[in-house]
């Protein structure tokens, strides 16, 4: 039987990483293989069809469906704005005629002679793809997007909330371990990506969206923070649209917990250097995490590996993990032992499990589903 | 492509789900069908594999190793056995397929309650995901509903509406809605969307014009609700069947090789399951209730009188749902499940964390409490939204008589009836993987509140997707392997409908088994287990007031079966209530401890 394993959050200090930038339908690509491109640069952009409004015109005109079309005062197709007359009834004898105005600006799409209902198209509205991240465009992806390349510094978060944020790095906590408060976020703060240490508070997210903070990364927030900023109880972690004035990720999980010191380590090594970060985290149906991305000044030849997912590997001896389950959740440690044959847990069930060197000294035995590698 | 089941002896069958390709070994020894073996091994839908079969063939390599069954060529493909004593290969491959999510559609009929309804049915019953269900009485305007089409991305749309020689305009109307929303296939560009129309034949024409334009792929089949009084399911089910196999499937990684591997249609897992319990309900002449909790859903499936139903509760499940279900539910009524002291701000983002990081499992007894309460508030909601869905159908004229006047029965009534269940079954991780039995049982009670006599089951490894497709090549050697492999009894639960008040008597009981006997009055709010071994003669004499089948107070004589767990007597009265604070800690303790649901 192949090794259990669970895979692991990326936080790299270099790695080769791929930003596949795609339209939600084909559009127009405006970058081309090898150009170079700053992270808010356009690369695609097209134009979704606009909204469609339906008038139930038979209704409106007190006639039959099959009248309809003849009564309309513009032909298909053409455009026409909101208050404008759209169709005119007959009247009797020609007098008493109703006229009915459009509730819509766009264009009349259709008129059914069956149903009597009239379609107005509104506008086109435009969409813009951006680079994500500074790099070289490496593919263009037929008429649907580009790939945009670049040597970074990357962290994958386990949890966010928000878009697409872009801004300079700035550290508000000194140590990983630190909570962040309200008192430690300043003026200068403002636009910038700021750098936490254990649980961010309420106070502090507030104090952010007050002084327009770009994205707080942090190591944890507490669920009933979350709640109150969110004005809802979040059902399934499917997130990167909420609209709360700034974009929040949590590098270990919910509850008071510490960053990982290498996260705050190589987070704080790269202050005052762009980075571009998403919020939008998906745990279902393919997982999607949530990202930092610090672009690197000097672009490395062949030492980087290729990233952009989560890093898989195997348990051994040694391996340095993190146990993501009470009663010992947050914990970091490395693998002591990999017993073959399942143990009796705690709780009754059997399960397969491993032995850990935490780094305070014990040793604890906890399921191998319970541990996350800790990757490079 | 149809075997003669006379020659099939040896099957292999997977299950492709959305994380593990399940196989099992199905041998005809000494003249009846056993599941002999089982294997598992990562689905590889997504990339960076991109082809189901390789996931596939990982599984059934282990199945090969496990049995010493050589089962594999080597090109990957499942050998087939070149003889009937040939000792390698099987005589038949079938699958099931859940994985990249599942069938997911988008259906509309004329008014919610009626034809939208039906249509709601048919997508389920065949095993769908049904992302929204648009009506034209769904109290959205239109321009409401055009947005919500757009955004929704389906496999496919089922469109019914109207009675056959009915109004021909509402159900047009609802076409002219949809086909210029030009909803998005899930699958890209070059995809045209599926459209089934299953309304009324007079609409046909007008539903043609409207999705002439490019972009769609429309089939038209007989109407699902003909007339008002009947449901016609069939032809829109087998037709979504259909396009699941001819669209979806060819646009997912490698499907088009596992289509040829097997030798039926693949079928989504829901319908299977749909399909094996509907055989058992029909086989056995009984009511059946059957349950899937998984990380992101929750499927209850029922046949009442003959009557199917299906549902799925899209955001309620133990990982990936977990934090739904404590918000849909509201921690109190999670917490009153619960005997231990625990801190509710802790709990809160140990859920969250449970969510985030869904394949955990519980490893302190405290949080095996924990999640198992959660796991009956998820069961519990998911099957009052089923008992709401399951209903007679509703929109049809009722005969009434003067007395009827008085009884003020609505249409539309639930077909689920906890007194007339016979049989509940029970799967997926958290029922399955209990750590005892006990605590399935007590799970099962406490959220479906079981009336009178109701045997309790759980499906022993999920095998239930694989008979249901093998029901379709060899109905024998299914039902044979449901029988004995697939089902694991664990007892019966006699609980007495009625009002129940602490230590007043509820009933009074007698009963005999192998190698034993018991008598004794059960009181309200109490519970007790009987062990039984595999069956028991029971008398049982409801007090005033209390019903257990026969209607109130009337005495039953019946043979019970028994199982790992045994026989329960419920004397907690229905529906269930439990009492706030101290008072319900204590009652749900004293329940834990006459189940030895937590015997140290």
């Amino acid at each position: 039987m192949a090794k259990a394993y669970t895979p692991g959050l990326t936080v790299s200090a270099r790695v080769r990483y791929r930003a596949r930038r795609l339209l939600p339908l084909t559009g127009r690509i405006t970058v081309q293989v090898g150009d170079r491109v700053a992270a808010t640069d356009v690369v695609a952009q097209t134009d979704l069809e606009g909204d469609i409004t339906p008038m139930k015109m038979s209704n409106l005109l007190s006639c039959a469906p099959r009248d309809v079309p003849g009564l309309l005062l513009k032909p298909v197709g053409a455009a026409i704005a909101k208050d404008e007359p759209i169709a005119q009834s007959k009247g009797i004898f020609g007098m008493m005629k109703v006229t009915v105005k459009s509730t819509a600006t766009g264009t009349i799409e259709s008129a059914s002679d069956s149903t009597g209902m009239v379609m107005i198209r509104g506008a086109a509205q435009p969409v813009q793809v951006r680079a994500f991240t500074s790099g070289r465009v490496v593919e263009v992806l037929g008429s649907e997007g580009a790939v945009i390349e670049n040597d970074v510094a990357l962290v994958q978060g386990i949890f966010g909330i928000g878009g697409e944020a872009y801004g300079p790095i700035a550290v508000a906590c000194t140590r990983p371990d630190e909570r962040l408060e309200a008192a430690s976020i300043r003026s200068e703060h403002a636009g910038s990506i700021l750098v936490g240490g254990a649980r961010m508070t309420i106070d502090a997210i507030r104090r952010a969206i007050e002084l327009g903070v770009a994205a707080i990364v942090s190591g944890g927030i507490d669920d009933a923070d979350l709640k109150a900023l969110l004005g809802h109880d979040l059902g399934v972690a499917i997130t990167g649209s909420e609209k709360v004035g700034i974009t929040l990720v949590v590098t270990e999980g919910f509850g008071d917990i510490a960053m990982a010191a290498r996260t705050h380590g190589l987070l704080a090594s790269h202050a005052g250097h762009a980075a571009s970060v998403n919020g939008a985290t998906q745990i279902r149906a393919g997982v999607m995490r949530p990202e930092i991305v610090i672009p690197l000044a000097d672009e490395a030849a062949g030492d980087a590996h290729a990233g952009g997912g989560a890093t898989a590997g195997e348990l051994s001896i040694g391996t340095p993990v993190r146990v993501i389950r009470d009663p010992w959740f947050g914990a970091l440690g490395t693998v002591a032992a990999l017993p073959e044959q399942p143990a009796v847990l705690g709780s009754g069930s059997k399960a397969r499990v491993l032995e850990v060197a935490l780094a305070d000294g014990q040793r604890v035995t906890v399921p191998r589903a319970n541990v996350e590698l800790i990757a490079e | 492509m149809p075997k003669d089941p006379s020659s099939i002896k040896v099957v292999v069958a997977t299950d492709c789900g959305s994380t593990t390709t399940k196989a099992i070994l199905i041998e005809c020894v000494d003249g009846v069908y056993r599941q002999t073996h089982r294997a598992e091994a990562p689905t590889t839908v997504e990339a960076p594999f991109a082809d189901v079969t390789l996931g596939v063939t990982n599984a059934v390599t282990e199945l090969q190793e496990l049995s010493g069954r050589r089962l594999v060529n080597d090109d990957g493909t499942i050998l087939r056995r070149t003889s009937d004593d040939a000792a390698d290969g099987c005589d038949a491959y079938i699958s099931t397929s859940s994985a990249g999510g599942g069938l997911q559609m988008m259906v509309a009929g004329v008014v919610k309650e009626m034809t939208a309804e039906s249509a709601k049915r048919a997508a389920l019953g065949a095993g769908a995901i049904v992302m929204d269900t648009i009506a034209s009485n769904d109290r959205r305007r239109p321009h409401e509903q055009v947005q919500r089409i757009r955004e929704l991305r389906p496999d496919m749309v089922l469109i019914s509406g109207g009675t056959d020689g009915g109004d021909t305009k509402k159900v047009t109307e609802l076409a002219e809605l949809i086909a210029p929303a030009k909803p998005r296939p899930r699958f890209g560009g070059e995809y045209s969307l599926p459209i089934i129309f299953a309304g009324n034949r007079d609409a046909r024409p007008a539903i043609e014009r409207t999705f002439a334009a490019g972009g769609f792929d429309l089939k038209v089949v007989d109407n699902l609700r003909p007339t008002l009084e009947r449901e016609n399911l069939g032809p829109a089910r087998e037709t979504i069947h259909d396009v699941f196999l001819e669209h979806v499937m060819a646009h997912a990684p490698g499907y088009d090789r596992l289509i040829a591997w097997a030798d039926a249609p693949i079928m989504p897992t829901p319908g299977a399951v749909g399909d094996i319990l509907q055989a058992i309900a029909k086989g056995r002449g009984i009511n059946v209730v059957g349950v899937d909790i998984g990380g992101a859903t929750t499927d209850v499936f029922s046949v009442f009188d003959g009557s199917f139903n299906r549902t799925v509760s899209a955001n309620l499940g133990m990982s990936y749902s977990i934090s739904n279900v404590c918000a849909e539910a509201g921690m109190d009524s999670v917490l009153r499940w619960v005997h231990l002291d625990m801190d509710e701000r802790e709990l809160r983002n140990r859920v969250k964390n449970k969510m985030i990081r869904p394949t955990t499992i519980p490893q302190t007894h405290e949080a095996l409490v924990f999640e198992q309460a959660v796991s009956r508030e998820a069961l519990r909601l998911a099957y009052v939204q089923h008992k709401a869905f399951a209903t007679e159908l509703k929109g049809v004229q009722q005969q009434r008589t003067v007395g009827d006047a008085f009884s003020q029965q609505e249409g539309g009534r639930s077909l689920v009836s906890g007194m007339k269940l016979d049989l509940l079954v029970a799967s997926g991780g958290v029922l399955s993987h209990a750590p005892r039995m006990e605590q399935t049982a007590s799970m099962l009670i406490d959220a479906f509140e079981p009336e009178g006599f109701t045997e309790l089951a759980k499906d022993s490894i999920f095998m239930m997707p694989h008979l249901g497709v093998l029901a379709t090549v060899h109905e024998r050697a299914a039902m044979e392997v449901f029988e004995r492999d697939c089902l694991v009894m664990l007892g019966t639960c006699i609980a007495p409908a009625g009002t129940a008040v602490a230590g007043k008597p509820v009933m009074r009981w007698s009963a005999r088994w192998e190698g034993g006997s018991a008598e004794g009055t059960l009181m309200g709010q109490e519970m007790k287990l009987l062990r039984i071994g595999e069956r028991a003669h029971i008398e049982v004499t409801p007090e005033r007031g209390f019903d257990v089948g026969a209607g109130p107070g009337v005495v039953v004589k019946r043979e019970v079966r028994g199982g790992s767990v045994g026989l329960i007597l419920d004397g907690r009265g229905r529906p269930l209530t439990v009492p706030a604070g101290t008072e319900g800690r204590r009652l749900v303790a004293s329940w834990a401890k006459a189940l030895e649901l937590h015997p140290d």
